[in-house]
């Protein structure tokens, strides 16, 4: 189990020292979600009902950017050779490595999604149950997206590709995080439910992305 | 421990890189790989690490645990060395000790290849042969029965390859197996050869 916090802590490590990656992350989350006002016309009412929507799926668009990269850098400096003849199996470093991807992408990408509220005229209720349905929506991101990095981890320039096999993924956790925003500010009984299910679809994802990830990569390793 | 493999054959993209290879390896003995180009030393050594499967043949250690598969058991320095440029040669070291489970201080292998003075700079100011020397204090860092070399000598000075051949050494001095690929004398004890020829790639 030492093996496993290790891994996770070298690559919060890397993270921070590169910073590059989260820095892209970031910017690209903030860029997209100001261009799109700008391009809506000054019409508050409207931007403030699609804010929600326009921070998902911005945080979505963000997190892709950084995922492509997971497995990309041990592969190509032989480190993930060295990882696969460790103790620890190679669906426990996917789900290292997607823990370190959460928490060195998606936590600081939720940190910044109240303050881009702000732009958008969110409603000021729509904070707190915003930033909740992003920590329970968001590891699936990370654990769905290490099986997406995995496939492409030979494909040079897989970038856009891993966006094509991601973004259908992503759907149900979209859907649900929405639809519990939605019901959260208007009161409806859907919340309970629609916050379960994107709970539900992220704990899903934890326990089957590492075997699916870790099938690809002993695939890519030959 | 004795490292029997028989009638090994491994294809890639359906071609044969190796063919009805039999061999075995004695604890406390070391086994240089030689063979041109495109022989599949590389191949070979990666299948005993467990990265490649077998398509034919088995390998196996002599009194071996069941449990424990033959990748476990085998330190695999190839040709990339595994070094996180933005890390410390010291963190970079530190990780893989606790990863493949070695225990006590790091310093001790840094020192073995030569490399204590450098251990607070990043890996990334380091030279190639530097690399090759930090990917190779791995060997020291973790206690694994089985070292697979991969061109071990390449990058290393005169220094370095009498650190490589003292290293090498002592793990078999503890009953240890160690198999390199090379181009280049090794001069170590103990030492058989295995000659590869290229197969006839048919398909």
């Amino acid at each position: 189990m030492s093996a496993f916090w290790e891994l996770v802590r070298r690559d919060v490590l890397i993270a921070w020292k590169e910073g590059g990656t989260l820095g892209v992350a970031l910017g690209f989350y903030l860029v997209v979600v100001v261009l799109l006002p700008l391009a809506l016309g000054p019409d508050l009412n409207l931007i403030a009902r699609i804010a929600p929507a326009v921070l998902w799926v911005a945080f979505l668009l963000s997190a892709l950017l950084s995922l492509g990269r997971l497995f990309e850098s041990d592969f190509e400096d032989g480190s993930l050779d060295i990882l696969a003849t460790g103790t620890l199996p190679l669906e426990a470093v996917v789900a290292g490595k997607a823990i370190a991807h959460w928490l060195t992408t998606a936590l600081p990408l939720i940190a910044l999604a109240p303050v881009l509220g702000l732009l958008l005229n969110l409603r000021p209720d729509a904070y707190g149950v915003l930033v909740a349905t992003m920590l329970a929506g968001t590891p699936a991101v990370s654990f769905l997206g290490a099986i997406g990095a995995a496939l492409t981890v030979r494909t040079r320039r897989g970038g856009l590709l891993i966006g094509l096999l991601l973004l259908p993924l992503f759907v149900p956790t979209l859907i649900f995080g929405i639809e519990a925003i939605g019901a959260a500010l208007s009161d409806a009984d859907s919340f309970a439910a629609s916050f379960l299910l994107l709970s539900a679809v992220s704990l899903a994802a934890m326990v089957l992305a590492p075997p699916a990830a870790a099938g690809a990569l002993r695939f890519q390793l030959q | 421990m004795k490292l029997i493999v028989d009638k090994l054959g491994v294809r890639r993209d359906g071609r044969a890189i190796l063919a009805d290879l039999s061999f075995t390896v004695e604890p406390g003995s070391s086994l240089l790989v030689l063979g041109p180009n495109g022989a599949g030393k590389t191949t070979l050594l990666r299948t005993l690490a467990g990265l490649l499967p077998a398509t034919a043949g088995r390998l196996w250690l002599e009194g071996g645990k069941s449990d424990q598969s033959l990748g476990e058991l085998c330190h695999y320095v190839g040709h990339l060395d595994a070094i996180k440029s933005s890390l410390t040669v010291e963190e970079n070291s530190r990780f893989w000790q606790r990863y493949l489970g070695g225990t006590g201080p790091v310093d001790v292998a840094l020192a073995g290849f030569g490399l204590l003075a450098l251990k607070d700079i990043p890996a990334a100011y380091l030279s190639a042969g530097q690399k090759r020397r930090l990917a190779l204090a791995r060997l020291l860092l973790a206690p694994r029965l089985i070292w697979l070399l991969d061109e071990p000598a390449a990058a290393l000075d005169q220094e370095a390859q009498a650190a490589l051949t003292a290293a090498v050494t002592a793990r078999l001095g503890g009953g240890g197996l160690v198999i390199a690929a090379t181009h280049q004398p090794l001069d170590w004890p103990n030492e058989h050869s295995l000659r590869l020829q290229p197969t006839a790639r048919a398909a």
